[in-house]
């Protein structure tokens, strides 16, 4: 559904075949590990036993003469950082800890944690060395909790930590004392004294969320030839191309130039893929080596070692009055950094009430060091979280008022001028839509019959960024257009970038020729991730069209013996004074006998996005007996501002879905009291398969960004926020058992169950 | 004159002021004033080498990477917040 004329576009919302798709389907497209040279050497790592441990002694002796060994590499090799603090791209990262968490220096902050690394002729021999170097440890005990680790006498994992707020010490903590608590993030508005005292009804409770994987399929990996004239080439699967270079050369303490990161295919990442872990690794063992060396993380690997997002503490309060609007709202955000600082809690406070008009509000957020893998960000990192909290909290609200769960959210919905807790204005947004568009479907007006079954809905919002991206077009002499870009295509973004140039020079889709490039074939792209690329390279897409009509132009006007200012671009076609027309494909067909390459550029720097938003409605089925929760159908509205592609973006919203599904009800880190993670496989972490889920609905509602010439938002990200609330609260209805901890399994469900019986509470 | 929203952990140095108005063509002399008026914010939001890392300014709707060479105009709004991001 739009919510305004569109304009009548050619290329724009229609359904091409992707441009990539046949090497896709057909197994000729490249991963990272396909990557196969002359000479070519496999490595393997060795990794901590330990959650928690200092490393007294690393003896790689052994390793090293075992015959087929080429190379070892430690920490030692790695050169020490100091205290710099470098903006990589998304935040400032202290380079200590990046180093440590790429190779560990004194300590192992997680069982999982790499150690060293061997390359040699074969991965058997690799795997074989490794259990020849002899490590000696000093266990420490482990803090796995984000409520243990903020207790003052929890272990410390960091002694160069101390509590930030806003680039200065906390007031409230003491001072130069080591911690777990990185950081402390407050956002205020309004009164929210004022504001809970206007209110009539109040509900404040508690949530808790478990570890939990982005589950991408292909594991990490990364290919690296270090060359004779000191320059490095690697090859990856990687969401940025040019941060692995960045990363890479400043951990290595080389020119960045020197760096030529290839990026592979990618087999999901989610915001998994964006830190690097083995691409250093492999650099140094190929410099050690003199041979290229290739580098792949096992399935327990990623689970253990790289970024899962965190789990969590909220604590959320809202007040309404009797009729339903409401007056404030306050709430206490702890997240899990993982080993090192950095966790998404500052976003999960910026969204937690993104999706209200709230005029009084406080919101505190801690970020905080525990003995897991790093987190890095998932799919609108931090504010799923925040979602299951605010919106559980609202649909119990709409309960005690009998308020519809529709009507309540349109009555207190952001909109256009609504100003957000942490300061900011809305521009247009289409969160009323997405209501609207839900609370007009064909599954919120069909009745849900049977017993145990429930119906739920709930909201999300996600900023959505621009950042930075640079293309080249250049015209071929037979009518095509070769698109270079240097973002990474993880969602059809091939395509739907050669569909915005198709729609600007008034051509077909299939006349655009995409290509991702390395980080010698093109400018500046910073990653693909923030729900931006359809955006933000698409408006550097768009601008490098106009340069070619603009180029375009001046070889008509040389053809025609005119001036520039009397031709014109129309449709694809160049006109001109004595009713001259000439086709793109003609025009480009006389490019060599006219001037020569035509070649087009565009940049996108920092263009603001207007923010996403998504409304979901599911139906459940509860089994009393099991506490199993069975998805019965699935719905979900999100504002696309102007969907390029249709299919690639309910592509988006049903694995946004499906990935919220699995967050709601199994995915969750197991750990034993000593830190080890015990379902570190696809078979005891279980996400959704086909037999899990539904069909999932999907409604595309068209509010276009007025950011975009073309009204693209993102859509990558905000369909994985509702789902865990969404299903809650379809829980809630099913049998009567308010759940307040993620993931709601069998087992946490008929915990639940069985303790509203024995309270003589339950329904179930 | 620009519409600057003090952060909550900058209110110590604004007596509990949540906006104040500032002049200046640019983040930077925005900062200098505020520098001016309430000693210390300048070392709270920039080191030598303009923002500090995960921080951002936002103009108006749009973050801003020019940080302190950001233009500001008449009547817009500054905030400063922590970048957007995780796992960094």
């Amino acid at each position: 559904m739009s919510t305004i004329e569109k304009p009548a576009y050619k290329v724009i919302g229609t359904r091409p075949v992707r441009h990539d798709g046949a090497d896709k389907v057909t197994g000729v497209a490249k991963y990272g590990a396909d990557v196969s040279l002359t000479g070519l050497i496999q490595a393997a790592m060795l990794r901590s036993p330990h959650a928690h441990a200092l490393i007294k002694s690393i003896d790689t002796s052994a390793a090293e003469t075992l015959p087929g060994v080429r190379a070892v590499v430690t920490s030692a090799d790695m050169p020490e950082q100091g205290d710099r603090f470098v903006d990589l791209g998304e935040g400032g990262t202290i380079m200590s800890h990046l180093s440590s968490n790429v190779l560990a220096r004194e300590k192992v902050l997680y069982k999982g944690h790499a150690v060293a690394a061997v390359a040699a002729d074969s991965i058997h021999i690799a795997r074989e060395a490794v259990q020849l170097i002899k490590v000696q440890y000093e266990p420490l005990p482990p803090v796995l909790d984000v409520r243990e680790a903020m207790r003052d006498e929890a272990p410390v994992l960091n002694d160069d930590v101390r509590t930030q707020m806003l680039g200065a010490a906390d007031p409230d903590e003491a001072e130069d004392q080591p911690t777990n608590v990185a950081k402390k993030f407050l956002f205020e508005k309004g009164d929210v004294e004022q504001g809970f005292a206007e209110a009539h009804v109040v509900v404040e409770r508690e949530f808790t969320t478990a570890t939990v994987h982005q589950g991408y399929i292909e594991p990490h990996n990364a290919t690296a030839q270090w060359h004779a004239d000191g320059k490095v080439t690697i090859w990856t699967s990687t969401q940025g191309a040019f941060t692995v270079r960045q990363q890479t050369a400043e951990l290595l303490m080389i020119p960045a130039s020197d760096v030529k990161v290839i990026p592979m295919e990618i087999g999901g990442g989610f915001g998994g893929k964006i830190a690097v872990y083995l691409q250093p690794v492999a650099t140094l063992l190929s410099r050690k080596s003199g041979r290229p060396v290739k580098l792949i993380m096992d399935r327990a690997a990623v689970f253990e070692a790289t970024g899962p997002t965190p789990g969590t503490y909220i604590r959320a309060k809202i007040g309404v009055t009797k009729d339903g609007k409401i007056t404030a709202g306050e709430a206490y955000l702890a997240y899990e950094a993982g080993a090192y600082p950095g966790s998404p809690v500052s976003c999960g406070c910026m969204c937690i009430f993104g999706c209200y008009d709230i005029p009084h509000a406080r919101v505190e957020g801690y970020d905080v060091c525990v003995n897991k893998p790093r987190t890095s960000a998932y799919r609108a990192p931090g504010s799923t979280n925040a979602a299951f909290a605010a919106e559980t909290i609202v649909d119990e609200i709409c309960c005690q008022l009998n308020i519809d769960a529709a009507e309540f959210r349109l009555k207190n919905a952001a909109q256009e001028g609504t100003r957000r807790v942490d300061g900011p204005v809305y521009s247009r947004i289409g969160m009323v839509e997405t209501v609207a568009a839900i609370q007009a479907s064909d599954h919120y007006q069909s009745p849900l019959e049977g017993s145990h079954r429930g119906r739920g809905i709930a909201s999300g919002f996600w900023f959505n960024v621009g950042l930075k991206s640079a293309v080249t077009a250049m015209v071929n002499a037979d009518g095509t257009v070769s698109l270079v870009e240097g973002s990474t295509d993880i969602g059809g973004t091939r395509t739907s970038l050669a569909m915005q140039l198709a729609e600007t020079l008034g051509i077909n889709a299939e006349q655009v020729k995409p290509t991702v490039a390395d980080t010698d074939g093109i400018g500046w792209n910073d990653v693909t991730g923030g729900s931006r690329v359809t955006f933000a390279t698409g408006i550097a897409v768009v601008e490098a069209a106009k340069d070619i009509q603009r180029q375009l132009l001046q070889r008509a006007a040389t053809l025609w013996n005119c001036d520039r200012e009397s031709v014109r671009y129309e449709d694809g076609k160049i006109a001109g004074p004595d009713q001259n027309v000439i086709t793109f494909a003609e025009m480009a067909g006389k490019m060599l006998q006219t001037g020569g390459a035509i070649v087009g550029q565009g940049v996108c720097s920092d263009v603001a996005q207007s923010g996403a938003f998504g409304t979901h409605c599911v139906d459940v089925e509860v089994d009393p007996e099991t506490g199993k929760v069975q998805i019965l159908r699935y719905t979900i509205a999100q504002d696309a501002g102007t969907a390029i592609h249709p299919s690639y973006v309910e592509g988006q919203m049903q694995g946004g879905v499906v990935q919220g599904i699995g967050w709601a009800l199994n995915e969750e880190y197991w750990y034993d009291d000593q830190g080890e993670m015990r379902n570190s496989t696809f078979l005891d972490y279980r996400i959704p398969t086909c037999y899990d889920v539904p069909m999932i609905e999907t409604i595309i509602v068209e509010v276009p960004d007025p950011n975009h010439p073309y009204g693209v938002r993102g859509v990558g990200e905000v369909p994985i926020c509702p789902p865990p609330a969404a299903i809650a609260n379809a829980i809630y209805q099913a049998i009567g058992v308010r759940m307040q901890h993620l993931p709601m399994s069998p087992p946490h469900v008929m915990a639940e169950i069985l303790r509203l019986s024995s309270a003589g509470n339950g329904r179930a | 004159m620009a519409r600057v929203f003090i952060p909550p952990a900058l209110r110590s140095l604004t007596a509990g002021l949540h906006e104040v108005d500032a002049d200046g063509d640019t983040v930077g002399e925005i900062v200098d004033q505020l520098d001016e008026l309430f000693p210390g914010a300048r070392s709270r939001l920039c080191d030598a080498d303009g923002l500090k890392p995960g921080l951002i300014v936002m103009v108006g709707n749009s973050a801003s990477s020019l940080g302190l060479l950001q233009r500001v105009t008449d009547d817009e709004e500054v905030h400063f917040l922590p970048s957007i991001g995780g796992g960094a």
